[in-house]
């Protein structure tokens, strides 16, 4: 709060009324999913990045991210930190349809999977352990594969949780589960389930409910952002078994997404919120993270995530930890801003349409075109670019930290970076589609209860 | 007439004085009931001479028995809740509650200070903006802050009168209807009693469909979310003033009508003059049930739709899931429960003011 005051105090663009008469909207609302990942929000209102900028910025909590979206869609939210997923699929029509677009990605990594208590001790005997006796790392989903089928045998179904079903966490787990050999389903357009030949029954359960839930014993485990993994530690009624970072090494996760036609009408207004955004994710990643304690203390506040900022501590800081005093060094846990965290890159939104069609999301073949074009019709880097160049013309990032010949597709990712071994190059999807051994592929259509074709 | 008691004179006056005090005092105390603090009667009956063991006898009963309920529920509370070891620690006691609210209200505080710079700022902006004369662009931005604990017993204790007031506009004109004409009545009756028991988690869906269809500005007068709270509130607390006001009107003397018909009295007169009086006591009762009925309705509402307010407070407590998060909702049940019981007295005061019936 100290720093808000001073930066109230401070501000000299706020009041130069040269920028306010730029701006083609000064009050806005933004909404936001109780998650670390928030953290670029919260820090450029805490700092006062926005009101630099010119911009009366409110934040607010939304109970789980269909009213997120509802709200965003609906006009009441100008903007919200939301699940990479949600401004393609509301594009390409999966859900409620409406162009959302993305100028700024808001962090890579920071979800985990946690299995309950119970689900950990059957699955503890089929971990190797390292030297110290403590279990090796990353975990594959083989170790659940006999808890899956002695739960199936007596008859009872393996339910998970994740927290929508367009969300990294639906497609982390099912990437983790199958990459372990068990099934997580499929969706069709008459089923949306997503439970088809299920292994394993993934329900969507909003993120902050997920401990409740599971220590309620509806779920036997659930993927989902920070803090609510730490959150099981703490209160002692789970264990995380794998990050996402040891899935897929710096994969990307949350968005900033506004209408399309937010956009267009208010172009100088969403510059600079993305100027404010990505000061905010410098400030985060600064001198080696240097900001996190603090970053620590602005989420703990009961109007951002709120929960007790020991437990928010434990993954902002560089660490994680697994079952309760196993913590361990995960420097890049949750990163803002280096590795071209927030550059919105075409192959990221191709990775999360591939999956959609993996489990039948997306009923039909798409060509590699089509990836292509629906990816640079969500994600705008011309925009944040734009912002990037603003920043640095006036001192406030330094030109080497911008991809600014970037084609927009990252490097194809190395197979030894995926936890199945497989390499994902953003520019050959269906290529890409065909090498994973479970999920649809080619012409593969869902119909009825089994895959056809 | 003479007498032979020099005093008598002094002593009359004195008990004619002694008489009217009491008389202040009885009068003193309808008012004591309705503000809950029926317990003071007696002490100042006690003070100004009255016997004094019977007027105890009615403290006792007033304010003794009431503090020794309420002590022997902290004490009771206070063992038992440490007993109950959930995820997030113990479940809190009287005095951890206690210290959560002290926390709320220098939040309260802090949270006043940062709002009173930030509208300073806006006032230097406007300022600066007026010296380079471009007053039209001068605005008054509403603060952007989280808002304190009081702002949203503010928000929610708004919300519920708005609701509130709308469905007594709706209901007592309607409970006329149905009270003086029974083919009104017949017509009115079934829906009353299909759209009495729906819960408001029901409505509410379906208002926020259709508020947000059909108020598409973002910049009106009233948010959206404050209007889908205040219908939602509207629709459940409707029936209790309908029902009774429908009664009363009904059941008003069957003298008074055929007086009305004498005097040739026309509709209007007819309502204000015969029936809304003899009908006020249960409108009121309506009236105060269904306040009672919003209140609850609201908080629920506002919890699932995460519109401002206490409800929203609750929810976002136990969504944070602190060490602290049980204790802050404790509170807040208290607020809830200490506002809902005011509510109902303001009613309670107002039935006396307009009526007069055994209440008074």
């Amino acid at each position: 709060m100290k720093k808000l005051l001073i930066a109230l105090a401070t501000s000299t663009a706020l009041i130069s009324p040269a920028l306010a008469q730029e701006l083609e909207k000064d009050e806005l609302t933004f909404g936001f999913i109780k998650l670390t990942d928030m953290a670029p929000l919260a820090v450029a209102y805490e700092q006062g990045y926005f009101l630099d900028e010119g911009l009366f910025v409110t934040l607010e909590a939304q109970a789980n991210w269909k009213v997120l979206l509802d709200g965003v869609i609906g006009g009441q939210l100008d903007g919200a930190h939301m699940l990479a997923g949600q401004p393609l699929a509301a594009t390409i029509g999966y859900g409620t349809e409406a162009h959302i677009i993305t100028p700024f990605s808001m962090d890579l990594n920071g979800n985990g999977i946690t299995v309950s208590n119970e689900v950990w001790e059957m699955m503890k005997p089929n971990i190797p352990e390292n030297a110290d006796g403590l279990p090796q790392h990353p975990i594959s989903a083989e170790a659940l594969v006999p808890v899956v089928e002695k739960f199936n045998s007596e008859g009872k179904p393996f339910n998970m949780g994740m927290v929508f079903p367009v969300s990294t966490h639906n497609y982390e787990l099912r990437y983790w589960l199958a990459a372990g050999g068990l099934n997580p389903g499929y969706y069709s357009p008459e089923n949306i389930s997503g439970q088809i030949s299920a292994d394993v029954m993934l329900s969507v359960t909003p993120p902050p409910q997920m401990p409740a839930t599971l220590e309620a014993g509806t779920i036997s485990g659930y993927c989902v952002g920070e803090p609510w993994n730490q959150q099981a530690v703490f209160k002692g009624i789970g264990v995380p078994v794998v990050t996402d970072y040891e899935l897929w090494k710096n994969n990307p996760e949350k968005v900033f997404g506004i209408t399309a036609e937010f956009a267009e009408e208010n172009p100088n207004t969403t510059k600079a919120v993305v100027k404010a955004l990505i000061r905010a994710a410098m400030w985060l990643d600064e001198n080696d993270n240097a900001n996190r304690m603090e970053a620590v203390e602005m989420l703990s506040q009961p109007e951002y995530v709120g929960a007790d900022a020991e437990v928010i501590a434990n993954s902002m800081t560089g660490t994680f930890e697994y079952e309760k005093g196993d913590v361990r060094d995960v420097p890049d846990f949750n990163v803002f801003f280096r590795h071209n965290a927030t550059y919105p890159f075409y192959s990221d939104a191709v990775w999360y349409l591939t999956q959609m069609r993996r489990w039948g999301q997306i009923a039909e073949a798409k060509s590699d075109s089509w990836y292509d074009e629906v990816a640079k019709s969500v994600y705008k880097p011309e925009i944040y670019l734009e912002a990037a160049r603003a920043l640095v013309d006036e001192g406030l990032a330094n030109e080497a930290d911008f991809p600014w010949d970037s084609d927009g597709y990252k490097a194809p990712t190395p197979a030894e970076d995926i936890i199945d071994g497989i390499a994902y190059d953003g520019k050959a999807p269906n290529a890409y589609l065909d090498s994973l051994p479970i999920g649809l592929k080619g012409d593969q259509k869902v119909i009825g209860n089994e895959v056809q074709g | 007439m003479t007498t032979v008691d020099p005093d008598f004179a002094r002593d009359a006056e004195r008990e004619a004085r002694r008489a009217r005090l009491f008389t202040r005092i009885n009068k003193a105390d309808a008012w004591f009931k309705v503000l809950g603090l029926a317990w003071i009667t007696p002490l100042l009956k006690a003070a100004a001479g009255d016997n004094p063991k019977a007027q105890m006898k009615d403290v006792w009963r007033l304010l003794g028995v009431p503090l020794v309920a309420i002590a022997a529920f902290l004490v009771l509370w206070g063992t038992l809740a440490p007993q109950v070891q959930t995820s997030l620690g113990a479940v809190p006691g009287p005095a951890q509650v206690w210290s959560e609210a002290v926390n709320l209200h220098a939040d309260a505080q802090a949270k006043a200070a940062k709002q009173a710079k930030f509208e300073a700022m806006v006032d230097k902006r406007n300022e600066k903006l007026i010296a380079a004369g471009k007053a039209d662009q001068v605005k008054d931005v509403a603060y952007t802050g989280a808002p304190s604990y009081y702002q949203q017993i503010w928000t929610s204790i708004k919300t519920v009168f708005f609701g509130f007031l709308i469905a007594s506009a709706v209901a007592i004109p309607l409970g006329i209807c149905a009270g003086l004409s029974p083919t009104a009545n017949a017509a009115i009756n079934p829906l009353v009693q299909i759209f009495k028991p729906v819960s408001p988690l029901a409505w509410l869906p379906i208002v926020t469909m259709v508020v947000s269809a059909a108020y598409a500005t973002n910049d009106g007068m009233f948010s959206k979310s404050f209007l889908i709270s205040a219908i939602t509130v509207t629709l459940c607390s409707l029936w209790p003033t309908l029902i009774n006001t429908a009664l009363g009107v009904a059941s008003i003397d069957k003298d008074l009508v055929n007086v009305s018909k004498v005097l040739k009295m026309n509709t209007y007169t007819k309502i204000t003059k015969l029936v809304l009086p003899s009908a006020l006591p249960l409108i009121f009762t309506g009236l105060r049930l269904s306040l009672g009925v919003g209140w609850m309705v609201l908080i629920a509402a506002e919890m699932l739709a995460q519109n401002p307010g206490l409800g929203k407070f609750v929810w976002d407590e136990f969504q944070n899931g602190s060490s602290s998060s049980l204790a802050k909702i404790m509170v807040a049940v208290f607020t809830i429960g200490i506002i809902g019981f005011l509510l109902d007295r303001v009613m309670y005061a107002l039935q006396s003011l307009f009526t007069f019936s055994n209440n008074r």
